[in-house]
């Protein structure tokens, strides 16, 4: 152990760090941290998702406004009864060593990622292919996937049912293939610089935890003429303040997270460097609905009604925040017309508070019989402050609030494995944009997500109704039936919407605020 | 002397084996697993997750998987950083730890020696109480205030020096400033207050008596008894900076190992953590040694055989 420990420590203490070439156009990056692989069918995490977008390209690609645009597909057919998806590869599409990008490529990948063997966090993104759920559960062979080359050039994926929004899965990072060269050679540590054979817009140059990971444009990638930048160092921040003084420093071009706490002096500070704006997730308290003071709707519905959102959203988390009042956030794709929301939204907060106090009444607590709630959240200033001001607001009704918190591991292995517990904080980012998102979250077999235990066969049939729909407005309808249902149900407590949080230097071009919060850096240029 | 230290080493394994023993159960006492994040997963990917990484056995046979695995110097995969064994994620980290490390202490201990002793000779003084004053100062403003402070100063307002990351030689500087302000304190206190010891003590009156030079006195008679203390605090102390610091790291953005320890207890990174223990362990077993064997060199009263 110690040979393999001083072997490294004399090379590094030799090499004293330097400095990257100078003349190419350098983008400094700003990242939320670590990967934790760049395996792209193990990765999970958003930090991970803005490396694989530069150094991969999938079937279909977010643009600089996150439209959907081809990718290694220059064009498709969908089948009249939406279950087969025929996908027309570029011609000129090629890997960093500049082999062809062939369809066998994505069968190779599509398989890999279902082998249970392969441990993908996210295999399930993919499960609406033919088999693949089956497949990854160890019940069938990865040769059963219903995905098929046709010829080099032409791709043929199958669905089990019609799945509307399946192009938006395709531009998750599960959907990128990894060159099946690499991986048969260097097994596991294909992903190493050395051998990583990469198909976007970038290639990996060197990756050092806690440091940084270089980049540079490849010139095989079929757009390279229009790739602006050469050269991209992403720098981890497990600290958003470092990122923030790095960036007024000059040091790096852009901050992918704030610290909320800054963002008022931020603004003063910085203008419109900084950058708010609106995200696909969704900031919730679940409330256990197997526990008896749970079980009512009306004290579930009190309970939401008497919390002020506006302040939550403004004063702790500084704007960063928006108020909530469903689950679907709003600007998200497929939902023609919006969703449904709480009619009392607009209603003052003293009347909401008489309504509650009524409502609790009616569900038989009062000053006599108060209701004790135990909230559990995950360890983290914000969260602490929210849950302090909504104990506050309850207060109003007569609810007596204990807390119990837990680091974010043991919070969540709570949540997963007991019922133990009574108000519990979450949060969901999308991974696609549509209200299926966010509205399976509590379908009552999904063990995995439905912390408040939620079971109603009329939201279920719905949404199976919904999953069967091929008219996108139809569908839209009876998502929203699904979701007034859940408003007035309030199994989860809606509570904000997130906001993406970036700092973007004006030397930067072509970084636009999206709900998705993708920016691939082949869309920017550097003006100096 | 040689034998001594052999021993010592050979002492040291029971010690270390134990300290593994303890950290590996209590990490598996901690509620949740390394896969436990925001986004729950899948139950069979879980499956297939705990069956690569050997979880899905009792805790007893992985305890003893691992050491059999530590006795053929394997520190395991990593369970986050998927992409990198235990050894690797160390093996690049160390070497900016210890360069950090090492180069604070020498500015610490140079400092510190000369402050402490300049107050020591004017004792009461104005020069002794703001050397005291300064050193109260580097004790008690903590090193998360003094990182992003040195940081806005030098790095935003000044554009002196990198604000952080580690690029350049430059880049060194500002960590190592926070890291040795604190030992500065302490050393300049240990040696202000040993040396006025030995100052009043026989051997130095002794000398004096002689007529021997004042520099002759402090340096070769008063100052070699001084050290001792601050030899035996060093121990420790040198161990702790050599193996990082979660704050200055996290501050500067630094590609050290102190940064493991932490995030990796918290993402129940259970063979990071255990690799960090036991460089941490490893390297004060081994410092520790050192400040005996300086000892003996130190003072003539000391003797191993």
């Amino acid at each position: 152990m110690l040979k393999a420990l001083i072997r490294p420590l004399l090379a590094g203490a030799m090499l004293v760090s330097v400095a990257g070439a100078a003349s190419a156009i350098t983008y400094v990056r700003g990242n939320d941290g670590d990967p934790e692989t760049l395996d792209q069918h193990k990765t999970s995490l958003v930090a991970e998702a803005h490396l694989m977008r530069d150094l991969y390209e999938g079937l279909v690609v977010y643009d600089a406004k996150a439209k959907i645009i081809p990718g290694v597909a220059e064009s498709w057919t969908v089948s009249d009864d939406g279950t087969i998806y025929t996908f027309k590869l570029r011609e000129d599409a090629k890997w960093s060593n500049g082999d062809p990008v062939v369809a066998e490529d994505f069968v190779f990948s599509l398989q890999r990622i279902m082998t249970p063997e392969t441990g993908a966090k996210y295999a399930n993104i993919l499960y609406p292919i033919k088999n693949a759920e089956a497949i990854n559960k160890g019940e069938m062979q990865p040769e059963e996937l219903g995905v098929k080359a046709v010829d080099d050039k032409t791709l043929e994926i199958t669905l089990a049912q019609a799945t509307p929004y399946f192009l938006e899965l395709l531009t998750h990072q599960t959907g990128l293939p990894v060159n099946p060269g690499a991986v048969k050679e260097h097994g596991t540590d294909f992903v190493k610089p050395e051998n990583l054979v990469t198909n976007g817009a970038y290639k990996l140059v060197s990756f050092t935890p806690g440091d940084k990971i270089v980049m540079e444009k490849n010139e095989n990638f079929h757009d390279a003429a229009n790739v602006q930048i050469d050269r991209i160092e992403y720098i981890p921040f497990e600290d958003r303040a470092t990122c923030v003084r790095r960036f007024e420093a000059g040091e790096v071009m852009s901050c992918s997270d704030l610290p909320t706490e800054q963002i008022k002096s931020m603004k003063e500070r910085l203008g419109d460097q900084v950058r708010i704006s609106p995200y696909l997730g969704t900031y919730y308290y679940a409330l256990n609905t197997e526990k008896d003071d749970l079980k009512d709707p009306k004290v579930r519905t009190a309970l939401s009604m008497v919390i002020d959102r506006q302040f939550l959203g403004d004063e702790i988390w500084a704007g960063a925040m928006l108020p909530a009042y469903s689950l679907v956030p709003p600007g998200i794709g497929n939902y023609e017309g919006g969703g449904a929301m709480y009619d009392w939204a607009d209603t003052s907060l003293l009347d909401r508070e008489d309504k509650a106090i009524e409502l609790m009444k009616e569900a038989g607590y009062g000053p006599d019989k108060p209701l004790k709630l135990e909230i559990s959240y995950n360890n983290s200033e914000n969260h602490k402050n929210t849950a302090t001001a909504i104990a506050d607001m309850w207060k109003a009704i007569g609810v007596d609030v204990q807390f119990n918190v837990r680091d974010l591991s043991a919070h969540y292995a709570n949540l997963r494995d007991t019922s133990d517990y009574e108000v519990a904080r979450a949060g969901w980012i999308g991974d696609y944009s549509d209200p299926q998102n966010f509205l399976f979250l509590l379908e009552s077999d999904n063990k995995g997500f439905n912390y408040a235990k939620y079971k109603n066969p009329e939201y279920d049939a719905l949404m199976d109704k919904a999953a069967a729909e091929n008219d996108l407005v139809k569908r839209a309808e009876t998502l929203r039936e699904a979701e007034a249902v859940f408003v007035r149900d309030t199994p989860y407590i809606p509570l904000l919407f997130y906001s993406s949080l970036s700092l973007v230097s004006p030397k930067l071009k072509g970084w636009e605020d999206n709900i998705q919060n993708v920016h691939g850096t082949r869309y920017m240029s550097i003006s100096e | 002397m040689l034998g001594y230290a052999v021993r010592r080493l050979l002492g040291a394994i029971p010690t270390l084996f134990l300290i593994i023993t303890f950290a590996f159960f209590l990490m598996r006492v901690a509620p949740g697993g390394p896969f436990d994040r925001e986004r729950t997963l899948e139950a069979k990917v879980l499956e297939n997750l705990n069956r690569v990484f050997h979880l899905d056995r009792p805790v007893w046979e992985q305890y003893l998987y691992y050491l059999g695995n530590l006795a053929r110097g394997d520190l395991g995969p990593s369970f986050i950083y998927r992409d990198f064994s235990v050894q690797q994620l160390l093996g690049n980290g160390l070497p900016v730890s210890i360069q950090l490390g090492a180069t604070a202490l020498l500015l610490a201990l140079v400092i510190g020696c000369l402050l402490g002793t300049i107050a020591a000779l004017r004792q009461n003084s104005w020069i002794d109480y703001s050397v005291i004053a300064t050193a109260t100062f580097g004790i008690t403003v903590p090193n998360f205030v003094v990182a992003p402070l040195l940081s806005l100063i030098f790095g935003v307002w000044f554009s002196l020096l990198p604000a952080g990351g580690w690029n350049s030689p430059q880049s060194m500087i500002l960590p190592v400033i926070t890291l040795a302000l604190p030992q500065v304190a302490i050393i300049a206190r240990l040696i202000r207050g040993s040396t006025i010891e030995a100052l009043r003590s026989d051997h130095v009156r002794t000398a004096r008596a002689y007529g021997l030079p004042t520099r002759m006195i402090v340096v070769v008679h008063a100052l070699r008894a001084a050290c001792l203390p601050v030899v035996s605090y060093l121990g420790p102390a040198a161990a702790a900076l050599l193996t990082g610091s979660v704050v200055v790291e996290t501050i500067f953005g630094l590609p050290g190992i102190g940064r493991y320890f932490v995030q990796g207890a918290l993402n129940r990174d259970y063979t990071l953590v255990m690799g960090t223990v036991i460089i941490i362990a490893v390297f004060v077993v081994i410092f520790n040694l050192i400040v005996d064997l300086l000892y003996a060199a130190l003072d003539p009263r000391v003797r191993y055989d």
